[in-house]
């Protein structure tokens, strides 16, 4: 397991210093998700969704300890009624010090961590990658397609070939959209593998899709109200600077020769 | 306060001649808000204001951060999570502080830059632009030091890769670093005197600033044309210059909430577009991110460190003549504190008489290139360093160095400069001509 | 009016309307930074607490942390129920039922237990003289709980009888979920 991290960051490294060429970046694809924009809004359906691929499929490996349970009943998030919340928590065991032993979880207490040691905690995911750059080191894409986490994820649960090879003892699976290539996470997606209730498409695209969505309110549970205050506060304040360009104007006017 | 003759504060009333002959803070606070302005300033003179103002957020945001951080290493990814999770409205606290630097140098680069095309730092502000240079030295102390401070691995390799600039200094180097981390690498000791200093540099700068502007309100404003405020008496002053308050406040506030729209909108709809996604993911001293990056206020002068390379001949001279003391890292750390030295030593390096760019057409040509050389070298920190790359931040770093420490000396003897209006008066009634007598 | 006049009232009303906008988005601004001193939402969700009393035998006592003060959930036996319920009003230091869902009311039984038998006592267990935590385990001269910090005696309602605590064990809100699950607050 160990060299299977080391080899990746090997690679991951290697990418960033080695040749002489500018290195190929894997292309993603830019994806019209509905938190993006000015208006933007998280679809609390496909949070649930997104929760549901990552508690049947992610949860195995990978944990989410920066999010508590409570946060599903959120506004702004998956906004779960209190008793599913409640339900949802409990199937999972939490340690608690006061009790020096394990209990079924409660909505204040966070998720469980990585189940495996080179499986990353996925909390901030959405924000630790990047999936737009350049070009030329000029910001232009991330600026107006955004950093492309979310798109990144979608990009790379998506793009395995179905190729592997062996080395250095592990296996690698070849996927597109990962630095370098090859990837030590065996393909976790595959059509059909969760049923939604209530149904929903449940390609391996459209669930690759949710659980990204899922991961970026992970990351940013905050961003419906960031964007509204983000709104309210560029309105009010091209108010103001309204309201001060005329003043201004009236009180050199005088001065200006203008009155 | 000496400078250009205006009404001073006279106390009427008998408790304000009480309070005036025990403590003059009525006058103080009176002679700066009125204290007489170029008529002529033009929207490169907001920047000043814009930048007290962003200094006061950032110093009240960070008083704040500071109540819900926790420097440890094993708590400070996390309560800065805790930040953005769960305090009440500690999301907009935070981002507005991350923003809120990337604000504070933009503005101080075009306020710096203003100087240099108007010339604002020739006699007799020599000592507001030394002071204006600390300014800028101490806040990117304190930008370094705060990227530290949320422990992601930009955090951590940033501030391995920083400090080991001073592990380059010949002889003693190792030690200061040592002593700078408080151990052999970036620790916990290390997140712990940088959270203090981080929090201890803004009142530095707070001092600084309050030196910055009684140093200018003594000397008066620069302006435009560079002619100086007419000082043979309070009448002819007034012909030169307008009131700050009401005139400048509202020009400059009204000015400050046009940049507030813009970075409302950052805060709310992008505010980690300026950031590096790697900081997201926790410090992990086992693990380095695949290119570490600089924030993006330090490119020029990172640029500037990496040019030297063991293959310049500048490199292998100062090796040799030293008998190989100083080696390439060495060399690149001088040039990156050099080219902040120039550039503070400029008001002896430009030999001209005529103060403003606006009526030195040579000067122009070059001060363009300079600007223009400033943003390439800012796109190239950030860009790997290998060819054709490596060759580019040498010649941008050379020009650099050469305009302060040759072009501006030799401009002054060899242009022919336009001749400037003779009052500020002139300049403004230029632009803004006086009604016909009725 | 002379046109000079309206001019004149026109800019006022510029002034005073550019002012009053500048002081709103102020206001605006500062909020946040009040806010941000209250209890935060990792605090607010610990504010209530649910605890299952399935597995207190009669005559035992559950002690919880709760917001970082111990509650005691003492399963009263009927011998307690009975002695608490047949003490006069008067022999009482403190008269009222320091129960935060029950305000103004006496301190009779029924107004400190959580059930109207009187089997469930839910109380926080900090003394009202020092705050010191009492002893519990029918300890004491009434059979209740015993402060050993400087000797108050509470009966077997948690109200002080003896020793120089001033008030009765104070009573947190507390309801019934189910049979066996209680939530404090």
């Amino acid at each position: 397991m160990f060299t299977k991290t080391l080899l990746s960051a090997f690679l991951a490294l290697g990418l960033g210093t080695a040749g002489f060429a500018e290195v190929e970046e894997p292309e993603i694809e830019d994806i019209a998700f509905s938190f993006e924009g000015v208006f933007g809004k998280f679809e609390e359906e496909q949070l649930q969704r997104g929760l549901q691929v990552y508690t049947d499929v992610c949860a195995a490996c990978h944990g989410l300890n920066l999010v508590y349970y409570r946060n599903l009943g959120d506004e702004g998030g998956p906004a779960m009624a209190e008793d599913q919340v409640k339900a949802y928590a409990a199937q999972f065991e939490t340690f608690d010090p006061e009790l020096d032993d394990f209990r079924p979880a409660i909505p204040s207490d966070n998720f469980f961590d990585s189940g495996m040691e080179t499986a990353p905690d996925l909390s901030m995911m959405a924000k630790a990658r990047k999936g737009f750059r350049g070009p030329y080191g000029l910001a232009f894409n991330p600026l107006f397609r955004g950093v492309g986490g979310p798109e990144y994820i979608a990009a790379l649960l998506s793009s395995y070939t179905g190729e592997e090879k062996e080395e250095a003892g592990a296996i690698l699976y070849e996927n597109t959209a990962f630095p370098g290539g090859w990837i030590g996470m065996p393909p976790p997606l595959s059509d059909e593998l969760v049923e939604f209730e209530p149904a929903h498409k449940n390609d391996v695209e459209s669930m690759s899709e949710d659980v990204a969505a899922f991961l970026m309110w992970t990351a940013e549970p905050k961003l419906m109200a960031r964007k509204k205050a983000g709104l309210v506060a560029v309105l009010f304040l091209s108010f103001l600077a309204v309201m001060l360009y005329l003043t201004n104007k009236k009180i050199w006017a005088k001065a200006k020769r203008k009155d | 306060m000496g400078g250009i003759p205006h009404d001073k504060y006279e106390p009427k009333t008998k408790p304000e001649k009480w309070l005036h002959s025990r403590l003059p803070i009525v006058g103080l606070i009176y002679d700066t808000i009125m204290i007489p302005t170029p008529k002529n300033l033009n929207w490169m003179w907001i920047w000043g204001i814009v930048l007290a103002f962003t200094l006061v957020v950032q110093i009240v945001t960070g008083i704040i951060l500071a109540m819900h951080y926790t420097p440890n290493v094993n708590m400070a990814f996390q309560s800065v999570e805790h930040i953005m999770r769960n305090v009440n409205g500690g999301w907009l606290l935070r981002y507005v502080h991350m923003n809120g630097a990337t604000l504070f140098f933009i503005a101080v680069y075009l306020h710096i830059f203003r100087g240099l095309y108007y010339g604002s730092y020739k006699a007799p502000r020599e000592v507001t632009w030394i002071i204006g240079m600390l300014i800028y030295l101490a806040m990117m102390a304190t930008g370094f030091l705060g990227y530290v401070l949320p422990w992601g691995q930009m955090s951590f390799w940033g501030a391995t890769v920083i400090t080991g600039l001073f592990g380059a200094i010949p002889g003693i180097g190792e030690s200061i670093q040592a002593w700078l981390l408080g151990g052999p690498s970036v620790d916990n000791a290390t997140l712990n005197r940088f959270f203090s200093l981080h929090y201890l540099l803004p009142f530095v700068i707070v001092a600084l600033v309050a030196l910055h502007i009684w140093a200018f309100h003594t000397t008066g404003n620069s302006n435009p044309t560079g002619v100086e405020v007419r000082r043979g008496s309070k009448a002819e002053a007034e012909k030169d210059t307008l009131p700050f308050w009401p005139y400048f406040v509202i020009k400059d506030l009204y000015a400050l909430v046009v940049v507030l729209v813009v970075f409302a909108a950052v805060v709310g709809f992008m505010p980690n577009f300026f950031g590096e996604p790697d900081n997201y993911i926790m410090a992990d001293p086992l693990k380095t991110p695949a290119e570490i990056v600089p924030q993006w206020y330090y490119l020029p002068f990172y640029a500037i460190l990496r040019a030297f390379t063991d293959d310049v001949w500048a490199v292998q001279f100062a090796s040799f003549i030293s008998g190989g003391i100083i080696d390439a890292k060495f060399f690149g750390v001088v040039a990156m504190f050099g080219s902040i030295f120039v550039m503070a030593l400029v008001p002896w390096l430009d030999t001209s008489k005529v103060r403003s760019g606006r009526f030195r057409p040579a000067f122009r040509f070059f001060f363009w290139i300079l600007a223009f050389d400033f943003m390439f070298l800012m796109w190239l920190g950030a860009r790997p360093a290998y060819e054709p790359y490596s060759t580019f931040a040498l010649i941008g770093s050379t020009y650099w160095f050469a305009y302060f420490l040759i072009i501006l000396p030799l401009l002054g003897v060899f242009e022919r400069p336009q001749t400037p209006p003779d009052t500020i008066e002139a300049d403004f009634d230029s632009h803004y001509p006086p009604k016909p007598a009725e | 009016m002379s046109h000079a006049e309206d001019k004149g009232s026109r800019r006022d009303f510029l002034y005073v309307a550019t002012a009053s906008t500048g002081a709103v988005a102020l206001g605006a601004a500062v909020w946040p930074l009040v806010d941000q001193m209250n209890a935060s939402a990792d605090v607010q969700a610990l504010a209530s607490k649910e605890v299952d009393i399935s597995n207190i035998e009669v005559g035992t006592q559950l002690t919880v942390k709760w917001l970082g003060k111990p509650v005691f959930f003492r399963h009263r036996t009927d011998e307690e129920i009975e002695a608490s319920r047949n003490t006069p009003l008067e022999d009482l230091k403190d008269p009222t039922s320091q129960n935060n869902t029950k305000w103004e009311s006496d301190a009779s039984d029924v107004n400190r237990a959580l059930d109207e038998d009187g089997k469930w006592l839910v109380m926080i267990g900090v003394c009202t003289h020092l705050g010191c935590i009492p002893l519990g385990g029918a300890s004491g001269d009434f059979g209740g709980w015993f402060c050993p910090c400087h000797g108050s005696h509470y009966d077997t309602a948690g109200r002080i009888r003896k020793g120089p605590a001033p008030l009765n064990l104070l009573v947190p809100d507390a309801a019934f979920l189910s049979d066996t699950v209680i939530k404090l607050g």
